[in-house]
């Protein structure tokens, strides 16, 4: 696969804080680039040097193949843009706003395709100023998507949305890559890293502290999985002492929660389900009764809190 | 070139979205020359050597209120507003230049400043019979001038200052005085001889002198003031404006 953006050592103090401090990586074509990390990691301003909105102090960057400070105007012809903070006038129509951005790229596409597509076609003729939050920001992904993009920049697209705009952005966010165009967001919702991107860089006070796919940063972080259920009265002292070695076994009033060890490296899929038959199979030989079995899986937020800390910022 | 003509267009139709600068651009100064005819009727104002009545004095004067108030309210609060908000930065992302964003408010206030001066110019006409003694092109040059030199004075507001309120309150500041000391919001005739001399600092006099002298027929030799104040006025405008343009 063909590398779109390439960023090397690149760094931009404001002052004395080193807002984004020697961070290096490079994003291939076709998949959604994630840059999580708390407020103020550096994560927007990253990517408004790559929009070329922002001039590095140093390093290398480039996107499409150039430099955006010298090639900002031909780098806007190629990419889509979605700003952290940037808005329409209060009395602007949808369509107005469409039509009105449309007449500034040579080649856009229809606006009003991109209307059903995003489905906003019944509100039109509203002004941006009525419209919600996920819909101002899915006319922000249309506005994006006008000129064909290769590449769109979505910078904290879903922050102060409720669950089911959400959920609806990811959808349009999965469509734009399926029509083969690559995409590099930033967030603070590690869930939303992790059903949306591709690989994720973890970015803290400025630079990359971890940089992987969803899956590999959580196998990584060698977290102990568990297995959780319920059970009617006591649990016999014998269930323990028949599970294998390497577990550890935690009883909360009716609740059991069993550790996998820690440490155990290898496939986690393959181990996870290991633990679950084993304990599925010795309640069940025992005549257990058990109700409200479920695994817990670590996750990118588990990853996160160790990499960055659980102090809070600001 | 299209996007210039759509961005006029988007930009026209917002102008008239917004209940306040569409009133006092078209309607507030119908209303005064209501209120003034009324008062005066066909009869020359006191004090001038006029032999126009009162109307043809107040409409020349209102025009110069409204391009005062033009100039200095729609362009200043549109352009410092569009900063804040972070629209321009949303146009940043285009390729769109910033000359068009700038053309279009230009183009959009000069439209809707001919608009409510021809409003005025109907109105005079048909109610009160009005007599015009000058030149129309003559007419329509200096009105181009007056209007261009101050919508010079609404870019350098919202270019200089740090934010859309406080260049909103320094248009108003400015705005004010200058409506009732320089004679656009009645003649200044009517008031007392000091205030002639203090209307000498404040540009918007030139435009009334311009435009009263125009009306009844006046040449531009007469009046190479007003004309050198507002060029000098239009140069510096475009120079600081392009100069201080920015996105965010």
């Amino acid at each position: 696969m063909d590398t779109i953006v390439q960023v090397e050592g690149l760094r931009k103090t404001y002052g004395a804080l080193a807002a984004v401090d020697g961070v290096s990586f490079e994003v291939r074509e076709g998949e959604i680039f994630g840059m999580v990390g708390p407020n103020g990691a550096g994560k927007t301003t990253t990517i408004e040097c790559l929009e070329g909105l922002r001039k590095p102090d140093s390093g290398m960057v480039r996107v499409l193949g150039v430099d955006p400070q010298l090639e900002g105007q031909a780098l806007c012809l190629r990419t889509g843009m979605q700003l952290q903070q940037s808005n329409l006038p209060d009395r602007m129509k949808v369509w107005e706003a469409l039509d009105l951005y449309a007449s500034f790229y040579p080649k856009a596409v229809d606006w009003k395709e991109l209307l059903l597509r995003l489905g906003l076609d019944e509100k039109r003729n509203t002004p941006f100023a009525k419209l919600s939050g996920g819909q101002k920001q899915r006319l922000f992904i249309a506005l994006a998507l006008l000129p064909d993009p290769q590449l769109v920049f979505l910078d904290e697209l879903t922050t102060g949305l409720d669950p089911q705009a959400r959920h609806a952005i990811w959808d349009l966010v999965r469509d734009v890559r399926t029509r083969g165009k690559s995409v590099i967001l930033s967030t603070h919702f590690m869930e939303e890293a992790e059903k949306l991107c591709d690989r994720i860089a973890i970015l803290d006070h400025g630079k990359i502290v971890a940089l992987d796919t969803p899956a590999n940063l959580i196998h990584s972080l060698d977290a102990e999985e568990r297995v959780v259920f319920s059970v009617d009265g006591p649990l016999p002292a014998t269930f323990e002492k028949s599970l294998s070695g390497a577990v550890r076994l935690e009883v909360q009033g009716g609740q059991v929660i069993i550790h996998a060890a820690n440490g155990c490296k290898g496939p986690a899929k393959g181990s996870g389900n290991g633990l679950v038959s084993e304990v599925v199979s010795q309640l069940g030989g025992q005549g257990i009764q058990f109700h409200d079995l479920r695994t817990e899986q670590p996750d990118l937020e588990d990853v996160f809190l160790s990499l960055t800390g659980r102090d809070l910022r600001e | 070139m299209k996007s210039l003509l759509k961005m006029t267009w988007m930009e026209a139709k917002l102008f008239l979205r917004e209940p306040v600068s569409a009133f006092f651009t078209l309607i507030f100064p119908l209303v005064m020359l209501f209120i003034f005819g009324s008062i005066y009727g066909t009869q020359p104002v006191p004090g001038t050597d006029s032999t126009q009545g009162a109307i043809g004095t107040l409409i020349p004067a209102f025009t110069a209120m409204i391009i005062g108030m033009t100039g200095l309210m729609p362009v200043t609060i549109t352009l410092a507003t569009y900063r804040e908000n972070g629209i321009l930065r949303r146009l940043r992302t285009t390729p769109v230049s910033p000359l068009v964003v700038m053309a279009a408010q230009v183009v959009v206030v000069f439209v809707m400043t001919g608009l409510g001066v021809l409003l005025l110019a109907v109105a005079g006409k048909v109610v009160y019979h009005v007599r015009f003694d000058g030149n129309v092109f003559s007419m329509l040059g200096g009105f181009t001038l007056c209007s261009l030199s101050f919508f010079g004075i609404g870019f350098i507001l919202a270019g200089v200052m740090p934010n859309a309120r406080t260049a909103q309150i320094l248009a108003m500041v400015l705005l004010y005085p200058m409506l009732i000391l320089s004679g656009a919001a009645w003649p200044r005739e009517l008031m007392p001889a000091t205030v002639a001399r203090l209307s000498a600092f404040l540009p918007l006099t030139y435009v009334v002198n311009l435009l009263r002298g125009l009306w009844i027929g006046e040449s531009w030799g007469s009046h190479l003031l007003d004309v050198a104040v507002l060029a000098g006025m239009l140069l510096l405008g475009i120079v600081v404006s392009v100069r201080t343009f920015r996105w965010e």
